[in-house]
């Protein structure tokens, strides 16, 4: 469903000392410079995928989104999204396709999103019978009821990105691209727009790119993942063998029922934090079963729990080191 | 079956929805026509002028020019390229290019909605200016009403194409609304808004029908006054605007939309 092909998008940059002299000598002579904002990124995506797109700030993935939705064109490469090549923008094309954005909005501020609905409908061309099931059953889904009336300005944060995406979910468009759509939400709202993706990617096999700044909505819909950083692919693949190779230790949290010396825990892994009772450690993944039988064997202890690591802290801990 | 990407059922929603937008503005856009009051001020300039009689008209035909700019002008303002470059900065383009139609159609029909939310209030202030000078009442006919909202109509479609022309430089400058007000100098003194053109110099007035300013007030507001004009020229001018800035708009649109780089977004 999408393909790419050494994918590079390059951008000039103008550059301006601060100050007045700054200002003076940029109006005299602008100066510029380009910046790689993506770099020869190749991936493809199947029919009904949903895959997860990770990366710090500035990594480069909302680029990539506009340049498979066809809202910027590349500097090199190839993409091909449902047959098409999206810098064309076919009407044909458009109507397969929608772009979902976090803080941006589509819904006209002073009049209630069933007016909004209306011109999307006519636009994509879609019959006011179908068009009025489908805002039924994507409004049940969406638990959004008396909110299509009322103005959109009036709605809370969540309730307006739940319009939002039925807005852009009315043309059933067999590709989402989703960039941050939880951004700012509540975690009950957050859990509410995951489970609406799931849903609407099971009954309709519609394939997903979804970016976010929210782990749990990577490790709630997205088997796979693409981890980008300053504008290069690092990895490709399921999201437990990110998390295998971002993470070669696990995190073992102990209660004990006395407090241990920090000396106690020599050759048990790292000791990461020791607080009273309250015992943190990182154990390489190979020895775990070893090393949380001598736990159980030496200390008295009360609880035990074996976790990862949060991954946000795994994927910016990496950058961080240069590991990437 | 569309037509320029718009069917009937696009045209009355995206109507409606518009209307129902820009009423929801009704106290902004009544001040709106409220200050669209230049030609009356001009209309009290000139009446205590000794200058008045090289104007080429007499008392009431005067009165009658500056109601119908008036009128043209309230129903020919254009502000496409402000609306332009605050979605295409605040990232609201985006959506717009993502969907099979044409972005500047919703501007089309917000402007169209902005001008029937403006009509009782220009209709208001038309009737408070007979009221205060009744000897200038009139009633066109039937058919001089007709060609003077199709004057106005073209005189809008030139207006509009040509901000559009000035508001798809955003894509290039973040800021393309500044041409707009240097155009705003000579639109004011070559459109008739000012004065009647018959009032400038000769050589001015021939140099100007060079230009579209003129075919934006002047002529509309005369053939809705029922001064004597030259309709075939006046109108062929309008319709020649309108075949070269169309294309134009068009072309700059579509190069445009190539380097947009969805600033904001």
């Amino acid at each position: 469903m999408i393909q790419v092909e050494g994918l590079s998008k390059i951008y000039r940059v103008a550059e301006k000392q601060p100050g007045l002299a700054g200002t003076l000598r940029h109006f005299i002579r602008r100066r510029t410079r380009n910046v790689t904002a993506v770099q020869n990124v190749s991936f493809k995506i199947e029919p009904g995928e949903m895959v997860g797109f990770l990366g710090a700030n500035g990594a480069g993935k909302t680029t990539t989104l506009k340049m498979l939705c066809g809202l910027i064109h590349p500097s090199a490469g190839e993409v091909q999204v449902a047959g098409h090549r999206p810098q064309r923008r076919q009407a044909e094309f458009l109507r397969r396709i929608t772009l979902v954005m976090g803080q941006k909005q589509q819904l006209l501020w002073d009049l209630p999103p069933m007016d909004s609905l209306r011109v999307n409908a006519a636009v994509y061309g879609i019959s006011d019978a179908v068009a009025r099931r489908r805002i039924n059953e994507l409004a049940d889904l969406l638990e959004l009821g008396e909110e299509l009336t009322r103005p959109v300005r009036k709605l809370s944060l969540g309730q307006r990105m739940k319009a939002e995406l039925l807005a852009a979910l009315l043309h059933e468009p067999e590709v989402l691209f989703l960039d941050e759509p939880t951004l700012g939400l509540d975690v009950n709202a957050q859990a509410r727009v995951r489970q609406f993706l799931a849903e609407y990617n099971r009954r309709t096999g519609a394939t997903v790119l979804l970016t976010s700044h929210y782990m749990a909505d990577i490790t709630a819909l997205c088997p796979r993942v693409l981890l980008i950083h300053q504008g290069r692919l690092f990895h490709d693949g399921p999201l437990e063998a990110l998390a295998d190779q971002l993470a070669p230790e696990r995190e073992v949290r102990l209660e004990l029922e006395s407090a241990v010396a920090p000396d106690a825990f020599a050759g048990l892994g790292r000791l990461e934090q020791l607080d009273g009772c309250d015992v943190r450690l990182l154990v390489p993944r190979d020895q775990l079963t070893t090393v949380v039988a001598q736990l159980l064997d030496r200390f008295p202890v009360r609880d035990l729990d074996v976790s990862d690591p949060p991954i946000e802290e795994l994927i910016g801990g990496l950058f961080r080191q240069g590991r990437v | 079956m569309r037509i320029c990407g718009l069917n009937r059922r696009i045209i009355r929603v995206l109507l409606g929805s518009q209307y129902a937008h820009m009423l929801e503005y009704r106290a902004e856009i009544a001040l709106w026509a409220l200050s669209g009051v230049l030609p009356f001020i001009m209309l009290s300039v000139w009446s205590g002028s000794d200058a008045r009689s090289g104007l080429g008209l007499d008392g009431v035909a005067l009165d009658r020019y500056f109601l119908s700019a008036f009128l043209v002008r309230q129903f020919s303002v254009v502000w496409v390229v402000y609306a332009f470059e605050e979605d295409a900065l605040l990232g609201r383009l985006s959506p717009y290019l993502l969907q099979p139609l044409h972005p500047l159609w919703r501007y089309v029909a917000a402007h169209l909605g902005e001008q029937l939310t403006r009509l009782p209030f220009a209709a208001l202030i038309a009737a408070l200016f007979f009221a205060v000078q009744p000897q200038a009442f009139w009633l066109p006919s039937l058919g001089g009403l007709l060609l003077a909202w199709l004057a106005t109509w073209m005189a809008f479609a030139i207006a509009f194409l040509f901000q559009s022309l000035i508001a798809a430089l955003c894509f290039w400058s973040e800021k393309a609304s500044a041409l707009e007000r240097l155009q705003f100098i000579p639109f004011l003194f070559l459109s008739g808004l000012l004065a009647p053109l018959t009032a400038f110099p000769p050589a001015v007035r021939a140099m100007s029908q060079w230009t579209p300013f003129p075919y934006l007030i002047d002529f509309p507001a005369r053939v809705l006054a029922g001064q004597p004009v030259d309709l075939l020229a006046g109108f062929g001018a309008q319709l020649a605007w309108i075949a070269l800035l169309l294309p134009l708009v068009l072309m700059i649109w579509r190069a445009g939309v190539r380097r947009y780089s969805a600033m904001g977004a």
